[in-house]
């Protein structure tokens, strides 16, 4: 188990690698160098499913040195190393403690590198496997609510497949590959994206620099938010239409396991309509013929423009849904993946040898200790649905930085007083949990309460390829409250 | 095929894979043996000896949670020394368990009665014994009876065998066996999860939800659905009545879950969705302030203030955010929408998040 803060995963790991936040990298790479070293490196597979490896071969990360940047004893992580190779199956199970960083497709790429190297994967209990955070995340983007993809990962810059969708939707569409959402709220300000339909997402308060968040979206022309509740980023909003919820909808999702299970509607939407309806009502209204009978119609649509879920059907979701691929009705859905091909024109895996690379900002004298962000099991992102439950409130009623008992005696703070937590983008007041979660240099603290607004501190830099913002490491200051301040905040 | 195995249960021919207990060999076929501290999930204990049988050319009355199958045997689950037997383990268990069943919510959904029906009782001999335990109420989500406890020991299982946790465990020995938390301290401060798990195998009402109190709790149906957190994809069980989702139970049929959730599947879901919070109608901003409009009125402003925006500035100049926490058909209608209607491809969702 490998995570900077001991969690309670930690607690009943055999080997917990308490790497220093960015340097997940340096640690993958100083792995992998030690199962060479002991020649444990899987010959056949890498001889026969994978090219490249000469690449990976001469990369220079011995344990000293990347225990140097992991902060990480070298034994542990060559113990750690010999523990995974020897297994006879094993699994790399992640998070985004590895995506959450400028260097989080290198992460992803060294995780890849790793089950190449010991041939964990295409066989049962192996492979690398991310850890979904919500309940869609795997079907938004299948779905092609990407800005350079359609469905089913089709690119927009293959004429053929544009030509397809053409016709299927009976008009000419953009070339011009899109922004992502990060990319569009960063030239927001500039005047480039001047009106946003936004569907159950609430960046104010989940994406990265709040303050930078806010001017861009009160920058626009015209925002339209669609939302169970009213949220940091309804503020913003020219108009608020009120979404059903899951509860409310018949539909599908799936899962991290690409499994496609059904949603069903369990009681009538609250707002009288179920949401594929709200958005169909959008397109008629600016003049396109958008309609559907039921959900289990817009699936169809779905198959029949994907290879890849061209065997879905809502009547074939019965029981234990589907994994795709499922390209035929009969077929029975793809459990593993990868069993004796990958998905590259020749079927080769490719090594892709990435170097470690320093997180976008550092601890400084003004900001000295690096804050990490993330989620507490109880509570869900944004917290508008948990916070509205009195038990799960009751057991985390409020947030709370974490910081070591080290820390805490060198700013002479104790548990429960309340701080003013800086960056260079922003403050924010909230008390302090002093625990040995957390290792000295290293706070914590996760982004489900209005009252503490994490991401007014986090940092917007992205990640080169993926876009995806460095929420793991940004530095900051705990500055103690005097006492006559406090009294005064009293009176 | 060898790794089968042939035996005899009730005079009814049963062929079951080897290493199957006899319990699982009868239920494969529909014969009924009562249980209680046996459940499907949970490592077999062979305590509350209700399912004793008799095997030909075997001594005794084994327990059939714990015996193996073995090709050619031959079972009796329902004999009158079997009958017998229950009845007498029944009866001490009855007498410790208040006879209540009217105003207890597991009423017409408990495993104890079903045990009881199908055995039958003509009277209870010894005197009833009531614990008098004070109801712990050191959590939010769940009430604990231990009144109603039957000590066998699936809750205590549940949390250690498949949570791995172990918040609660069998407190003192013999008569005054109790389940409880170590040092008797709070379920919050025990490492309780919350996940509510032990409600679920539990087989009487010792363990309820606080919101399934009271005799109000028989849901009218119930609907089978994926959770909306994370993306494991548990299935939930909701249970409606009256237009309200009344409790959450995950499905122990489902292969993602296996009758398994966490707190915010089990016990997060019916709050927010019936919260008076919830926008029920659409908001239009009107001189600063989002004031209520009809749907009519909110949807041809969208439209008209989109299309202004794309004929002034192009369709470049529109966007979408689409949500992770959207179905798909949801999703992908609106990437449908902003390629379409919009003419963009700045359509994205909130998967880096
Ligand atoms: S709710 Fe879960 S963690 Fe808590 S005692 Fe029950 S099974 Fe154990
Ligand atoms: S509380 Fe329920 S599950 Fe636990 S031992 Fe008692 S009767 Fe069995």
């Amino acid at each position: 188990m490998a995570d900077p803060r001991k969690t309670e995963l930690a607690d009943v790991a055999d080997i917990w690698l308490n790497l220093w936040p960015g340097s997940n990298v340096a640690l993958l790479n100083g792995m992998m160098q030690a199962i060479i070293k002991e020649g444990l490196e899987n010959k056949a597979f890498i001889a026969q499913r994978t090219e490249n490896f000469d690449e990976l071969n001469k990369a220079d990360y011995p344990p000293e040195m990347v225990s140097k940047i992991t902060r990480v004893p070298a034994e542990k992580i060559v113990e750690a190393a010999l523990l995974y190779a020897r297994a006879a199956k094993a699994m790399i199970i992640y998070g985004l403690g590895i995506t959450h960083h400028t260097t989080g497709t290198d992460g992803v790429m060294s995780l890849g590198n790793l089950a190449l190297l010991t041939g964990n994967i295409g066989r049962r209990s192996t492979g690398v496997m991310p850890m979904r955070g919500q309940s869609n995340v795997q079907g938004a983007c299948d779905m092609g609510a990407l800005p350079n993809m359609y469905l089913g990962y089709q690119p927009i810059s293959d004429s053929e497949v544009r030509t397809k969708f053409e016709k299927a939707w009976g008009l000419s569409l953009p070339q011009k590959p899109g922004l992502t959402s990060c990319e569009m709220i960063e030239t927001m300000q500039q005047g480039k994206i001047k009106g946003l339909y936004i569907l159950g997402e609430d960046p104010c308060q989940t994406d990265p620099d709040t303050d930078k968040v806010r001017r861009s979206l009160e920058s626009l022309d015209f925002l339209v938010v669609q939302e169970l509740f009213l949220t940091e980023t309804t503020n913003y909003a020219d108009v608020v239409l009120p979404a059903a919820s899951f509860a409310e909808c018949n539909g599908t999702f799936t899962s991290g396991e690409r499994r496609i299970q059904r949603v069903r509607k369990a009681i009538a939407p609250l707002c009288g309509k179920e949401n594929w309806q709200t958005i169909c009502l959008i397109a008629q209204a600016m003049g396109y013929p958008m309609s559907y009978s039921n959900p289990a119609e817009i699936m169809d649509e779905i198959s029949s423009l994907a290879p890849i879920f061209g065997g879905v059907s809502f009547k074939r979701l019965e029981g234990n849904g589907l994994q795709w691929p499922c390209p035929t009705p009969g077929h029975p859905g793809t459990e593993i993946m990868y069993t004796e091909k990958f998905s590259r024109p020749n079927g080769l895996a490719k090594f892709n040898q990435v170097d470690h690379k320093p997180s976008a900002e550092q601890p400084d004298d003004r900001y000295p200790l690096i804050l990490t962000t993330g989620r507490r099991r109880e509570h869900y992102d944004s917290g508008s649905m948990t916070r509205r439950c009195q038990g799960i409130l009751q057991v985390w009623p409020e947030e709370k930085i974490e910081i070591s008992p080290m820390d805490a005696q060198e700013l002479d703070i104790i548990d429960g007083e309340e701080v003013v937590v800086r960056s260079r983008r922003g403050k924010v007041k909230v008390k302090v949990r002093v625990t040995d979660k957390s290792p000295r240099g290293v706070a914590f603290m996760a982004f489900h309460y209005q009252d503490a607004l994490t991401n007014l501190l986090t940092n917007p830099a992205l990640d080169p390829i993926a876009k995806t913002p460095e929420y793991k490491v940004c530095a900051i200051c705990v500055e103690k409250i005097p006492q006559e301040a406090k009294e005064v905040v009293r009176k | 095929m060898d790794s089968m195995i042939s035996l005899t249960i009730d005079n009814r021919e049963v062929e079951v894979k080897r290493g199957a207990s006899v319990l699982e060999a009868a239920q494969s076929v529909g014969v009924y043996i009562p249980t209680l501290c046996y459940h499907p999930s949970l490592e077999p204990f062979g305590a509350c000896r209700l399912c004793v049988v008799e095997i030909e050319k075997m001594r005794g009355f084994p327990t059939s949670c714990t015996t193996p199958v073995a090709e050619g045997m031959v079972v009796h689950t329902d004999t009158p020394q079997l009958q017998q037997l229950r009845r007498s383990i029944l009866e001490l268990i009855l007498t410790e368990h208040p006879q209540t069943c009217l105003t207890c919510p597991k009423n017409l959904n408990c495993e104890l009665q079903r045990v009881a029906q199908y055995i039958g009782l003509n009277e209870i001999s010894l005197p009833q014994l009531y614990k008098e335990l004070p109801v712990k109420e050191d959590n939010p989500f769940f009430y604990r009876d231990y009144n109603l406890c039957i000590l066998c020991g699936r809750c205590v299982r549940v949390c250690q065998e498949i949570r791995g946790v172990g918040a609660v465990a069998f407190t003192y020995r013999g008569s005054q066996a109790l389940i409880g938390t170590a040092f008797d301290l709070p379920l919050l401060q025990a490492g309780c999860q919350f996940c509510g798990a032990c409600i679920d195998v539990c087989p009487t009402g010792a363990l309820i939800e606080r919101s399934r109190r009271g005799w109000q709790a028989l849901p009218e149906r119930s609907v089978l659905t994926t959770c909306p957190y994370c993306g494991v994809g548990c299935q939930l069980r909701l249970e409606i009545k009256k237009g309200r989702i009344i409790g959450v139970t995950p499905e122990l049929e489902a292969v993602v879950n296996q009758g398994q959730a966490c707190v915010k599947g089990r016990f997060g879901i019916a709050e927010p969705i019936h919260h008076p919070d919830r926008l029920t109608t659409p908001l239009v901003r009107r001189n600063g302030k989002l004031e209520e409009a009809t749907w009519e009125e909110a949807i041809s402003q969208v439209a008209q203030r989109f299309t202004e925006i794309k004929e002034r500035y192009g369709p470049d100049s529109l966007g979408a955010f689409s949500s992770s926490r959207c179905t798909n058909e949801e999703n992908y209608l609106v990437q449908k929408l902003a390629r379409t209607c919009f003419g963009t491809n700045n359509v994205d969702n909130c998967a880096r998040i």
